[in-house]
C-alpha cells in the first residue's frame, strides 16, 4: 500500500438511505467528485470531500450530512493532526502547499480582547432611530489646513483658496477588499460591484483587470496595479474611483498574486491579457520598485496618467516595520494607504506564508496611525485597514484604533454562500464563487448575491450607528482613533500598551 | 475652599480624565467700556445647582491696560523654590517687565496656601518662531515639566483667576470685584470623579484664548490625538483643554475666519449640506473633510473669549444642543450676555444696584455660533444658517 493512503480524511459523508430518493442531484452538484452513483445507490469517496455542504443544501430529501471523521490518530500535543497532515502531504507531492482564505491557526484575536465604552449619566447617548448619526466619510487626500482669505474691507467676503486634492465621498467607512476576476467568478464580481454601487461604498478590483461589463460601476471601484500589471491599460486607470498600487497582501507578505492555470479560461485570459490555462503568477516584488523612491515615481506616473483627478494609494501587508514604511509611502505621495493584516484572505497562497508571515492588523493600525501622527501626516490621508474584519464589532474597533475605512473580504463571500471550505485555489468552488467553470459560476445568482451583500452591510451600518449612539457620538469621524473609548481585557498588557488603550477598569 | 492640589492632580487621579457638569456665564461690552466683576459674579453664583464647590474661575479681558503690550502670565506655585526656579528660567529666555503677587484673601489659618503670582513678560525675539509661539511652548513646557508650577493664563491684557472652591468663594478670594474688564467669562463646576484641583478649574487659557465649557466631549480621544500631531500636549486630562487648543489651532495657526472655525468644530449635518448651493456644499464638505478630527462630538456648550487683536466672545453649543446656552442683549444693546441659564439674566434684573433690563433674551440654535466683538457689535446672533452671512468664493468654482 502506498504511503499516501494513510493520509486520514477529515470528513465523512453520511447518506440516510431511508431518505435518499436516488435523484443523483448531489452527484451533479459535487464539483469535487466525492459523490457518485454506482447503479444502485449513491456512494461517497470521503477523501475527496471538502465539506462545502453543497450536496447537503441541494438534497431534496435532506438525506445527506457531512460530519467530522472521527477516526482517531494517536494523540500528540505537539505533532497535532494538522502538522502531521502537512508532512504527509508534502512527503507525498514534494511541493509547496497551497492554501486559500486567511490564516486558519487559532491565534487569539486582539479585536476580541477589546471592549467598547458607552455613555452613562454625564453625557447622553444618542438614539439612532430618532436622531441623525452620520457614517459618511471622505476617501482620499485632504490638505493639512484650509486657506481662507478675508476681504480686508468686508469681513463677510471670504474666499477659499485651497486647491482641492482628489477625494470623494462614500456612505459607510467600508471597502470590499481586492478579489480579482480570476480568483472569484464573473457573477461574484458583478454582485459585489452592483452592491457597492447601491450602497455607495468601495470595492477593490484585485489585480485581474476590469472586465468591460464592470466599467459602469467604476465610481465605486478601486482598481489595482500589481506587480504583474495584469489588465492595466489607460481605460483601466482612468475608469476608477481610486488606484491602488499593490505591494503586498496580508495573506502572503512578500509574495505576488497566484492564479492557478485551472482558473484561467478565455474570459480571464482576455481581461488579464494572458494565455489561457497559464498560471498567472505575479512577480514577488514590482520589478520597477526596488526602493521607496521607485514607488514614489510610480505614484507620480499614475497621478500624471490620471490627470491628478484620482486618489492613488498603496497597499502593504502588515509587517514588523509597517510604521516607517507607511511614512515613506505617504511622503512618496500616496493619497491613501491600505494595511492588510496577517489574517487577510487570499484565493491562493503558499500555506507557509499565509500561516506564519505578517502581524495582526490591530497592532499595525495602532503603530501606523501613531507614527503618521508623530510625523504630522495622519490627517492628510485615508487609512484603510483589513485582514480579518469579520463583523461590525471588528470594523468599529478598527476605526477606534485609527483606521478611516475597514476592508472586508471573507464576510462578503460568506454572505454569498461560501462555506469556508478553503479550496478556492482549486477552481472547483461548488457555490460558483471562487471558480471560473461556467456550470459552477451560473449557480451563483447575481441578484440574490447582490442583495445579500447589501443586507449584510446595511446591518453593519446600523450596528455601527447603534454603537456610536451608545458612545454619544453622532458622526463616525469622531470615533476614528478615539482609543479613549476602548479598553483591553486580554491576557497581555503589553498589547494594550502598543495599542495605547487602557486596561478595562482603568 | 480646598487648600490642596494647586498645580497638579493628586497622584492617584493622574491620567484619568475629569468629567464635569458646569455653569457658564459671560458678557462683552461692545463699546469696550470696562466694568467691575461684580455683575459676572452675580450671573454665575445664581447657578448654584450647577456646581458642587469643587472649582470655579473667572477670566477678565482688558484688566491690565498699563501692561497691555506684554504677556500677562498668571502662575500657581506650590513652593517658593519652584517660583524662583520658574522666574529665573523666564529671565533666561526673555524679559520680566513686572512681577508681583496676585492679591488674594488667603485665610490666615492655612498652612500651605498656593503662591499666586503674575508676571508681565516679553520673550526674546527669535528669528524662527513668533513671540506667540514661544509663549505657547513656554506654557507647554512649564505645565508639563516644572513640577509645582502651573500657568493659569498667558494672554495680553487679560487674566484667569481660578481655584478649587465654590464660585462665590473664588470670587471673594481673588477680589474679582476689583478688576475692570470689557469682557468677562466665568465658570463653576460639578466634577464627578475627582476631588478637583486648582489648575484644572476653568477657564482654560492659551495666549489670548480662554474657554469655559459645560459638557463632555465624546470625541476627546480623536481630538487629543489630532492636536498632538500639531505639537500640543494635552496634560490636563480634560475636554476643555482640547477645545482651547483646537480653537488656537484653527483661528491663530490656520487663520480660519471665526464663522468657518465654528463650522469646523460643529459642522452642519450632511443632510443640511446637500440642500445648499454647490459652492457652499464644496466649502462645507472640504471643511468637514480637512478638519474631521477637529469636530467636537458629545454634549457641550462653551463660551470662548479671545483678544487677538480685538476682544471677541463666542458662544457655541453642540449640534444637538445637549447642553444649554442662552443669550441676551442689554437694553441699549451695548452688552451681549451668555449663560447656561436664563436665571443669570433674571438675577441681574433683580439686582437693586444695576436695575437691569434686557432688550432681548434668545436661544441660539444648536451648533450655531453667537459672536460679539468689541467695536463691531453682535456679528452673529446664533440663529443663522451655516454660512448665511458669508459671501463665499471658492477657487475654481
Amino acid at each position: 500500500m502506498s504511503l499516501q493512503h494513510i493520509s486520514p480524511t477529515y470528513f465523512r459523508v453520511k447518506i440516510d438511505r431511508d431518505y435518499c430518493k436516488k435523484c443523483k442531484r448531489c452527484v451533479s452538484h459535487c464539483s469535487y467528485g466525492a459523490l457518485s452513483f454506482n447503479g444502485e445507490k449513491i456512494i461517497a469517496d470521503d477523501s475527496k470531500c471538502v465539506a462545502c455542504q453543497r450536496c447537503v443544501s441541494m438534497c431534496p430529501g435532506k438525506a445527506i450530512r457531512v460530519v467530522k471523521d472521527e477516526s482517531y490518530l494517536p494523540q500528540h500535543g505537539n505533532y497535532t493532526q494538522r502538522i502531521r497532515n502537512i508532512i504527509w502531504a508534502q512527503s507525498g507531492n514534494g511541493g509547496v502547499l497551497l492554501s486559500a482564505t486567511g490564516n486558519d491557526r487559532p491565534i487569539r484575536s486582539i479585536f476580541d480582547d477589546l471592549l467598547l465604552d458607552a455613555c452613562q449619566v454625564t453625557n447622553p447617548s444618542i438614539d439612532p432611530l430618532r436622531e441623525t448619526i452620520e457614517t459618511k466619510i471622505f476617501f482620499g487626500r485632504k490638505p493639512q489646513q484650509l486657506d481662507f482669505s478675508v476681504d480686508p474691507k468686508d469681513p463677510n467676503k471670504v474666499s477659499l483658496k485651497t486647491e482641492f486634492l482628489p477625494h470623494f465621498e462614500i456612505d459607510m467607512p467600508l471597502m470590499i477588499g481586492h478579489m480579482s476576476l480570476g480568483s472569484i467568478s464573473y457573477n461574484a464580481c458583478m454582485a459585489i460591484y452592483q452592491a457597492v454601487n447601491e450602497l455607495n461604498v468601495l470595492a477593490g478590483s484585485g489585480e485581474g483587470g476590469l472586465h468591460p461589463d464592470f466599467y459602469e460601476y467604476g465610481k465605486n471601484i478601486i482598481t489595482e496595479v500589481a506587480s504583474g500589471r495584469f489588465g492595466v491599460d489607460i481605460k483601466y486607470l482612468q475608469n476608477t474611483a481610486g488606484l491602488e498600487i499593490k505591494i503586498g497582501q496580508g495573506a502572503k507578505p512578500g509574495h505576488g498574486g497566484h492564479l492557478p492555470g485551472e482558473k484561467v479560461n478565455s474570459l480571464i485570459s482576455q481581461t488579464r491579457m494572458i494565455p489561457k490555462g497559464s498560471d498567472a503568477l505575479s512577480p514577488y516584488p514590482h520589478h520597477d520598485i526596488y526602493s521607496i523612491e521607485d514607488l514614489a515615481q510610480l505614484i507620480a506616473a499614475l497621478k500624471e496618467a490620471t490627470r491628478y483627478k484620482v486618489p492613488i494609494g498603496v497597499k502593504i501587508a502588515a509587517v514588523h516595520n509597517s510604521a516607517p514604511i507607511a511614512v515613506g509611502i505617504v511622503r512618496g505621495g500616496a493619497d491613501f494607504l491600505t494595511l492588510d493584516g496577517f489574517r487577510g484572505g487570499t484565493g491562493a497562497a503558499p500555506r507557509i506564508i499565509r500561516d506564519h508571515a505578517g502581524i495582526p492588523i490591530e497592532l499595525a493600525i495602532a503603530s501606523v496611525d501613531q507614527r503618521l501622527r508623530q510625523e504630522g501626516l495622519r490627517d492628510q490621508i485615508t487609512l484603510v485597514a483589513g485582514g480579518s474584519i469579520r463583523y461590525s464589532a471588528d470594523l468599529i474597533k478598527a476605526i477606534a484604533l485609527g483606521a478611516d475605512v475597514g476592508m472586508v473580504g471573507m464576510p462578503v463571500l460568506i454572505a454569498m454562500g461560501c462555506r469556508v471550505c478553503q479550496q478556492c485555489f482549486r477552481g472547483l468552488c461548488s457555490w460558483g464563487i471562487a471558480s471560473q467553470r461556467e456550470y459552477l459560476v451560473k449557480r451563483l445568482d447575481i441578484d440574490v448575491a447582490r442583495n445579500r451583500i447589501i443586507n449584510l452591510f446595511h446591518s453593519w451600518n446600523e450596528e455601527l450607528k447603534e454603537v456610536l449612539g451608545a458612545m454619544g457620538i453622532d458622526s463616525v469621524e469622531s470615533l476614528r482613533s478615539n482609543r479613549d473609548r476602548l479598553r483591553y481585557i486580554g491576557p497581555n498588557p503589553r498589547i494594550a500598551e502598543i495599542l495605547n488603550v487602557k486596561h478595562a477598569g482603568e | 475652599m480646598k487648600w490642596e492640589n494647586y498645580t497638579s492632580l493628586p497622584e492617584i487621579f493622574r491620567n484619568q480624565r475629569i468629567f464635569d457638569g458646569c455653569g457658564i456665564s459671560g458678557y462683552l461690552n461692545i463699546d469696550g467700556k470696562r466694568d467691575s466683576g461684580s455683575k459676572v459674579i452675580d450671573m454665575l453664583c445664581i447657578l448654584h445647582d450647577r456646581e458642587n464647590g469643587l472649582g470655579a474661575g473667572f477670566a477678565g479681558y482688558g484688566i491690565y491696560p498699563n501692561y497691555k503690550d506684554y504677556y500677562a502670565l498668571h502662575f500657581l506655585f506650590d513652593t517658593e523654590q519652584i517660583k524662583e526656579k520658574v522666574l529665573s528660567h523666564l529671565e533666561k529666555i526673555g524679559y520680566i517687565i513686572h512681577s508681583e503677587p496676585i492679591p488674594t484673601k488667603t485665610p490666615s489659618n492655612i498652612d500651605n496656601p498656593p503662591i499666586i503670582w503674575r508676571v508681565f513678560y516679553e520673550p526674546k525675539q527669535m528669528k524662527s518662531i513668533s513671540n506667540d509661539e514661544q509663549i505657547v511652548n513656554l506654557v507647554m513646557q512649564i505645565n508639563e515639566h516644572f513640577n509645582g508650577a502651573f500657568i493659569m493664563s498667558s494672554g495680553k491684557n487679560m487674566g484667569v483667576f481660578k481655584g478649587n472652591g465654590w464660585s462665590h468663594e473664588i470670587a471673594e478670594f481673588y477680589n474679582i470685584k476689583d478688576y475692570k474688564a470689557h469682557m468677562w467669562l466665568a465658570h463653576s463646576r460639578f466634577p464627578t470623579n475627582t476631588p478637583g484641583w486648582w489648575g484644572g478649574a476653568h477657564p482654560f487659557n492659551l495666549l489670548g484664548t480662554s474657554v469655559v465649557h459645560n459638557g463632555e466631549i465624546t470625541s476627546y480621544g480623536t481630538n487629543k490625538r489630532y492636536l498632538e500631531s500639531f505639537g500640543y500636549k494635552c496634560t490636563l486630562f480634560t475636554d476643555t483643554e482640547v477645545i482651547a487648543y483646537l480653537f488656537d489651532l484653527l483661528v491663530r495657526r490656520h487663520k480660519l475666519p471665526l464663522p468657518i472655525a465654528n463650522l469646523a468644530l460643529a459642522p452642519p449635518l450632511f443632510d443640511e449640506i446637500k440642500k445648499m448651493d454647490k459652492k457652499y456644499q464644496i466649502a462645507l464638505k472640504n471643511i468637514r473633510a480637512t478638519y474631521r478630527s477637529a469636530m467636537l462630538n458629545g454634549p457641550f456648550s462653551v463660551v470662548i473669549g479671545y483678544n487677538d487683536p480685538t476682544s471677541t466672545m463666542i458662544g457655541l453649543s453642540d449640534r444637538k444642543k445637549l447642553r444649554p446656552l442662552v443669550a441676551a442683549a442689554s437694553e441699549d444693546e451695548n452688552t451681549i450676555y451668555l449663560s447656561s441659564e436664563e436665571a443669570s439674566f433674571k438675577r441681574l434684573m433683580l439686582n437693586e444696584e444695576f436695575k437691569y433690563e434686557f432688550s432681548e433674551i434668545w436661544h441660539p440654535k444648536s451648533g450655531t455660533a453667537i459672536i460679539a466683538r468689541v467695536g463691531e457689535g453682535l456679528l452673529y446672533n446664533g440663529l443663522e444658517k451655516p454660512l448665511e452671512k458669508i459671501q463665499l468664493s471658492v477657487m475654481g468654482v
